[in-house]
């Protein structure tokens, strides 16, 4: 009786046919592989071979870029923005330390661990990040990594406190391959969790709880109005976050064979930030390419200013934001005026 | 199947001292075109909010299908069957329409917490996603960014969104509000033809096109409901007249 | 114990005239402004800079303080911090933290890693019995001199034109504008007046707070518990919060040196899960 009731016979006419083997393209094109992507993992493998001097600082690459990837699913996806992601790297830092000392030296079982229990404190403070503005959420995730490092530094008993937490050998990887004094291993051993990380992360992104979740970035009213429910949503993207974040302390622990209360420190929570606006985010590897380049960036600072690399690194920042938002701005202006308006309120 | 689908009772919402919605006892009946109509400021869209949970009411009750969702979430209440379009476009700026509403085939389906396979999977849904918005005449437009599209193609993307939810009762706030007039008809059209087993509630300032649409009218004044009924009731009703007139004098 | 109270009431003083120009940035202008310690601690540094290597007198280097930093706060506020107003709070909150680092990395620069020291004048060193009870003359001074601020600030918001026009320009920029104020002067000045306020803060509180170029990260977070615990659309509101918390730091350090940290940010939490909104009536209406 009208267009849009009927059913699925009278609809299959060419039109319907031709735009769902169309739409049909269009989502295979979405997680088709880019080619930057294939070029990343050739380059981070040939970087074994071709800089085998340099292995040390790739492999504090790859951990940042980890800890990066891991930040991204709740900033780039769901729009949280959190000032206190340390907390669950240092968690993971210092499980991965205390399963080496008091259990078992094989750092494969500690890494999972350390995922483990850096979930459940994300699971646990998910709760308190659901409601609220950008403000308490800045404030919430700050003051835990507050209350944990101030945790780690007083129960020096456990953590050793100030001084940190040493005096344990890390096994051999799977029992077979040994952290050698190059840290070959110890990069490929990075390496191989940041790929798989990585893997998972992209198929999450390309998932229906993906576009879920940038359905609640975007615009959290409507994303309710189509049946998304964010709560859930956010407390499950969190806490997996916080199990990558997790695991991103404890390679930190295990290739480095000590944990600094430094794990918990404010300026690692905002300088994954500043890595992740290098790189850009919500596509995954804004992390991996604003790693490479802040830590490039701050050891060829530390050596020209050992001491004032700092000052560099804020005014890096203030020049990004500065810059950023011209380039933002000049954006909008191809946008019809009433978006431009409603853009710029944001 | 008649009967009374959706029912406030008591429904009320105050910001601050002010009483935007005013002891509100509507009833829209099954498979009916309802029409919201009054004033501006005369607090449609804080009821259509009401309704559907964006805001919490400060008294009284909202019932759908007789069961009380007072205090359901949104996504709840979608999940119920009960959706809505927004008089200012909320879409997702940054996805493609077929990103868009395959989200709430997904979301509906109960796939959307499934975070291992790809949406390009779930060829059901997809197929589905792509009838849809060639139904709505956005079939050409399915892969750009919704951000770039014409404002009469958002519009209908607003609610080729809420249809995709599969709604039992839609509220429509004023869904051709701000479409230029060469695209106009294309809303309208679609509007009308929506299929008759959906009630529909619509806000609308058009009075033509409320008159040929709508079954029964409500006539909303500063926040309480003046007066109620048919067509021919309401627009005979001088008193009607006299509020849209006393807007505009 | 009453000793204790009072240092509490000196802390917590110094922390609302310290917070309270961030109390204005952040509900006025919605600006999540990190760097507000930054501006404090310029205070301190030039109260120091002017005492011992000058040998200006303590009395004079508090309103040099005030005026230096509200005219860096005003620098500042026209060549960077006025283009974010309308930025995304993660743009606000990296452009900071990027002027936190650079402060901290110059203050290391100028003046070195070290704790300053201030020699205060004699009639304020020490300590001194009344009704029994030790009191730090230092700290007696800071109290008066902050509760007469306090008064002043009350005054020049409910009483002066530039206070309405400040509170015109809080409730509706728009409005506000279109009643011929000029919102960018009054924010300007604002911010200024803030910045001004941190500096003094900071210049006295060199000597109870301590002054080395960590400051601004390590009271980063004490100034925004002030603002979210008082809210900010009242003077009384982040003004009771600030001695509350000045009270309770000192105690808990003192009585609970272990946890005392851990339960401020403990109740900072808590403090914001109770009325995430309420405390930001004004700011989250964005």
């Amino acid at each position: 009786m009208n267009a849009i009731s009927q059913d699925v016979t009278a609809m299959t006419d060419s039109s319907a046919a031709t735009a769902e083997s169309r739409a049909a393209k269009f989502m295979k094109r979405r997680n088709r592989i880019r080619f930057y992507e294939i070029l990343v993992w050739i380059a981070a493998i040939a970087a074994i071979f071709v800089a085998p001097t340099k292995l040390l600082i790739l492999t504090e690459i790859a951990i940042l870029a980890l800890f990066a990837v891991s930040l991204d699913l709740v900033l780039g996806f769901a729009g949280i923005v959190s000032l206190g992601h340390a907390a669950f790297f240092g968690l993971g830092a210092y499980i991965a330390g205390l399963m080496a000392l008091h259990f078992i030296a094989e750092p494969v079982v500690g890494l999972i661990a350390a995922g483990l229990v850096s979930g459940v404190l994300g699971f646990l403070t998910s709760f308190l990040i659901l409601r609220g503005s950008d403000l308490t959420r800045l404030m919430t995730t700050l003051g835990i990594a507050l209350m944990m490092a101030e945790v780690a530094n007083q129960m020096a008993w456990l953590t050793g406190g100030a001084d940190g937490l040493g005096g344990f050998t890390v096994g051999p990887i799977l029992g077979t391959f040994e952290f050698d004094l190059f840290g070959r291993n110890g990069y490929i051993y990075c390496l191989v969790v940041l790929f798989l990380v990585t893997m998972i992360a992209r198929r999450l992104a390309f998932s229906p709880f993906g576009l879920s979740l940038k359905a609640i970035k975007g615009n959290p009213m409507r994303a309710g109005m189509v049946g998304v429910p964010a709560r859930r949503r956010i407390v499950a993207v969190y806490s997996l976050a916080a199990v990558f974040a997790g695991m991103a302390g404890a390679l930190l622990t295990q290739t480095t064979s000590f944990v600094s209360p430094d794990v918990l420190a404010f300026h690692r929570s905002a300088d994954l930030l500043m890595v992740l606006v290098i790189g850009g985010t919500g596509y995954l590897y804004g992390g991996i390419f604003g790693a490479i380049i802040f830590t490039l960036l701050k050891d060829w600072l530390s050596v020209v200013t050992p001491q004032y690399w700092m000052f560099w690194i804020g005014l890096i920042l203030v020049a990004m934001v500065l810059t950023g938002r011209d380039r933002l701005a000049r954006w909008i202006e191809f946008l019809p005026d009433r978006f431009s308006r409603k853009e710029a309120g944001r | 199947m008649t009967g009374i689908v959706l029912e406030t009772k008591g429904l009320k919402r105050r910001f601050g001292a002010f009483l935007a919605t005013n002891d509100v006892n509507l009833k829209v009946e099954r498979g009916a075109r309802h029409a919201l109509i009054g004033p501006n400021g005369a607090g449609k869209t804080t009821l259509i909010n009401l309704l559907t949970g964006v805001l919490p009411p400060s008294e009284g009750k909202v019932f759908l299908e007789g069961e009380d969702i007072t205090s359901l979430a949104s996504f709840r209440r979608v999940k119920r069957g009960l959706t809505r379009t927004f008089q200012i476009n909320q879409l997702f700026t940054d996805f493609t329409p077929l990103e868009t509403v395959a989200l709430a085939i997904a979301e509906r389906e109960g796939i959307g917490h499934n975070l291992w396979r790809s949406i390009a999977g779930y060829g059901a849904v997809v197929d589905e996603a792509a009838a849809l918005l060639d139904r709505f005449g956005l079939a050409s437009v399915m892969g750009e960014r919704t951000a770039i599209l014409p404002y009469g193609k958002q519009r209908l993307l607003e609610i080729a969104l809420a249809f995709a939810s599969k709604p039992r009762v839609l509220l429509l706030d004023e869904p051709a509000a701000g479409v230029p007039e060469d695209e106009r008809h294309e809303v309208l059209a679609i509007v009308s033809d929506l299929p008759s087993d959906v009630t529909v509630v619509l806000i609308e300032h058009d009075m033509e096109l409320v008159f040929s649409f709508a079954s029964r009218i409500s006539v909303l004044v500063a926040g309480a409901i003046f007066t109620e009924g048919t067509v021919r009731e309401i627009s005979a009703d001088p008193r009607v007249k006299a509020v849209y007139l006393g807007e505009n004098a | 114990m009453l000793t204790i109270l009072f240092d509490g009431i000196a802390y917590g003083m110094l922390l609302f005239i310290l917070a309270c120009g961030l109390t204005i940035t952040l509900g006025l202008m919605n600006f999540i402004n990190l760097a507000h310690g930054a501006f404090a601690m310029a205070g301190g540094y030039i109260t120091v800079v002017m005492m011992n290597r000058y040998g200006i007198s303590f009395y004079w280097c508090l309103p040099a303080a005030f005026l230096l930093t509200a005219a860096i706060g005003a620098i500042l506020e026209r060549t960077l911090y006025r283009w974010l107003y309308q930025a995304s709070h993660l743009d606000q909150v990296l452009f900071s933290v990027g002027i936190v680092f650079m402060s901290v990395a110059a203050a290391d620069y100028f003046m070195g890693g070290q704790q300053q020291l201030i020699n205060l004048p004699p009639e304020l060193s020490g300590r001194m019995e009344i009704l029994g009870v030790g009191i730090g003359r230092y700290r007696l001074f800071t109290i008066v001199v902050c509760a007469v601020l306090v008064v002043l600030l009350q005054l020049i918001l409910s009483r002066t034109r530039f206070g309405s026009r400040l509170r015109a320009a809080v409730d509706d920029r728009r409005v506000a504008m279109g009643l011929g104020i000029n919102v960018s002067f009054v924010f300007a000045l604002t911010f200024a007046f803030g910045s001004g306020l941190a500096g003094l803060g900071g210049a006295m509180g060199a000597e109870i707070l301590g002054l080395d170029p960590n400051f601004p990260l390590k009271f980063m977070i004490y100034f925004l518990i002030v603002v979210s615990v008082g809210g900010t659309s009242t003077i009384s509101g982040p003004f009771l919060a600030a001695m509350l918390l000045g009270i309770a730091d000192v105690a808990g350090k003192y009585y609970v040196p272990a946890i005392g940290p851990f339960v401020i940010y403990a109740l900072m939490i808590v403090m914001l899960i109770i009325r995430p909104s309420g405390l930001f009536a004004r700011g989250a209406g964005r």
